[in-house]
């Protein structure tokens, strides 16, 4: 990825500027849920693509399969039955997987320089080779994405087809999503056109219709249009106001560069109070009293011999 | 170093060697865990072969080091009960530091410093272990707001612990004379009359 490392906003555990001097174009996924049928050719695309295939695993009893992301499965389609106010269903599918926030919790937390790397265009990435498998973008995210492979011990999740979009594609699910549930462009352009498609929902009666681009994590570069914007828990779970937890932020905020120059100044300190104190010996008199019952103690010896 | 015989043992092996076997795991868990907590220390997992083997073997160094101190402590213990004369000590501490010991009250085989940084010591052990354990993914499963409270306590427990170590193996390179007692078990009997009087007599019967 020559071109694109020219292109990296930010980079995990790394205190400097990267390689930053192009800035392209942002770019987002609008995933519109009022569209979408459930059919799982986005999930399809996505291992096809990426060339991953998770194990067969077993029916839980929804049409959820895998029933969640894993190492090996980077989007997911999560069902959710909901029962209307008026004794109505709806079916609420949401294609789940990395929301590549603009302020991200896994990049954040992780403690390997490179590890995973952010876009200038907005997509979050992870870099395997550099993962060393703590599994800090796990206690990180938001959002429960990433996951450890049980193969590698490597992160994995969504690259928003970070390959694909560097050469001017959309990702293999924006490709081949047969309702048009799934757009990909810029994100001016994406939320240009959630705003046709909630003035739209709006109109078939959905009042509560919107878009779902968190701010508590600076935005997201995956949005979703959602029928109820206001209880985006009926989709799965999807946080209301998502952000980087405070835990997160204490620990990795500015108490580390206190705790080292605390831990510096403790280390100097000692240092410099040996310099100007001077070492804590044993004093002259204790010495030579001891050398003199010493001295005694030998002599008696000798007599005793004798 | 001619030893003299008189000397006094101050621990026997198998003390000197529960107290190494910690104070290297010790070392190692402060090398690995730093590389974790700060790119500025990253670099320091090429000590353990690579950053992935500092990851791994950081968490098992730790059990070893929680089971041994664990024995550390039952052992020592009871010498750390904080008495009346500690508290007199920890209030005179500045003269003492200041180069000046010739007020200090006189102290048993543990001085109420000593004693401080025993009992911080277990708490920071205890804690360190437990949010140790609880961020440990290869085997430990908890719900994800656990592992960011373990996180936060683990990294301040680090931190609160490696000062306390820096403020321990200064003191004993400060004392003269003292770390031959964790080297080989002996101290002179005038370094153990001038730095902790009341054993002193304890051990020699002098009533000096
Ligand atoms: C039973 C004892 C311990 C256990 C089970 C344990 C476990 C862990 C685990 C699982 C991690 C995450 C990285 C990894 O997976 O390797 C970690 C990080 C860390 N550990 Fe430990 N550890 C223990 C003791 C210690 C001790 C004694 C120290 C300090 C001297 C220490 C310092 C650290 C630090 C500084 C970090 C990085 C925290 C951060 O990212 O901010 N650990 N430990
Ligand atoms: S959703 Fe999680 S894994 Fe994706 S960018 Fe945000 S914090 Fe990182």
């Amino acid at each position: 990825m020559a071109l694109q490392s020219l292109d990296i906003k930010r980079r995990s555990a790394t205190t400097t500027p990267s390689p930053q001097v192009r800035q392209t174009l942002e770019v987002a996924k609008l995933i519109d849920v009022s569209a979408c049928i459930g059919c799982k050719a986005c999930q399809a695309a996505c291992m096809e693509w990426n060339d991953i295939r998770d194990e067969v695993g077993t029916n839980v009893g929804v049409y959820d399969n895998p029933s969640d992301l894993t190492a090996n499965q980077w989007t997911v389609m999560r069902f959710n039955e909901v029962e209307t106010a008026d004794g109505g269903l709806e079916w609420l599918i949401r294609k789940d997987g990395c929301m590549h926030c603009e302020d991200p919790g896994c990049l954040k937390a992780c403690p390997a320089p490179g590890a995973i790397i952010q876009y200038s265009n907005g997509i979050v990435d992870f870099h395997e080779e550099h993962c060393i498998g703590c599994g800090y973008c796990i206690t990180g995210c938001p959002f429960n994405v990433p996951r450890i492979s049980k193969k590698d011990g490597k992160a994995y999740k969504c690259t928003l087809c970070s390959d694909r979009v560097a050469v001017g594609q959309a990702p293999a699910c924006a490709k081949v999503c047969p309702t048009g549930a799934i757009q990909f462009g810029s994100k001016e352009k994406m939320k240009e056109y959630a705003e046709t498609r909630i003035t739209d929902l709006k109109e078939r009666g959905f009042d509560n219709a919107g878009l779902y681009d968190p701010a508590g994590v600076g935005g997201t570069h995956v949005m979703y249009v959602l029928h109820h914007a206001d209880q985006p828990g009926l989709y799965n779970g999807l946080p209301k106001d998502p952000a980087i937890s405070p835990m997160v932020s204490v620990w990795k905020g500015v108490t580390k560069p206190l705790a080292m120059a605390a831990l510096g100044a403790a280390a100097l300190g000692s240092l410099f109070h040996y310099v100007m104190k001077g070492p804590n010996e044993v004093s002259k008199e204790l010495e030579d009293e001891m050398e003199r019952e010493d001295e005694r103690l030998r002599a008696q010896e000798k007599e005793d011999v004798k | 170093m001619i030893r003299n015989p008189r000397d006094i043992q101050r621990y026997n092996a198998s003390e000197r060697a529960n107290h190494w076997i910690v104070g290297i795991c010790f070392i190692l868990l402060a090398l690995s865990g730093l590389a974790f907590f700060h790119p500025a220390f990253f670099p320091l997992t090429q000590l353990f072969g690579s950053p992935t083997w500092a990851r791994i073997l950081h968490p098992y160094i730790g059990v070893v080091m929680a089971f041994f101190f664990l024995i550390m402590a039952l052992r020592f213990a009871r010498l750390n009960f904080i008495h009346k004369q500690d508290i007199e000590w920890l209030k005179r501490v500045g003269e003492m530091v200041n180069g000046d010991d010739h007020n200090m009250p006189e102290q048993g085989k543990y001085n109420g410093g000593q004693k401080v940084l025993f009992w911080g010591l277990v708490i920071g052990m205890l804690l360190i272990t437990v949010s140790g354990v609880l961020m440990w993914r290869s085997w430990v499963a908890v719900p994800v707001g656990v592992v960011r409270a373990a996180s936060v306590v683990h990294a301040g427990a680090a931190v609160f612990m490696i000062g306390l170590i820096i403020m321990h193996v200064y003191a004993a390179i400060w004392t003269r004379g003292t770390i031959r007692a964790m080297l080989y078990g002996t101290v002179t009997r005038a370094w153990a009359k001038q730095h902790h009087r009341v054993w002193y007599r304890q051990i020699t019967g002098d009533k000096r």
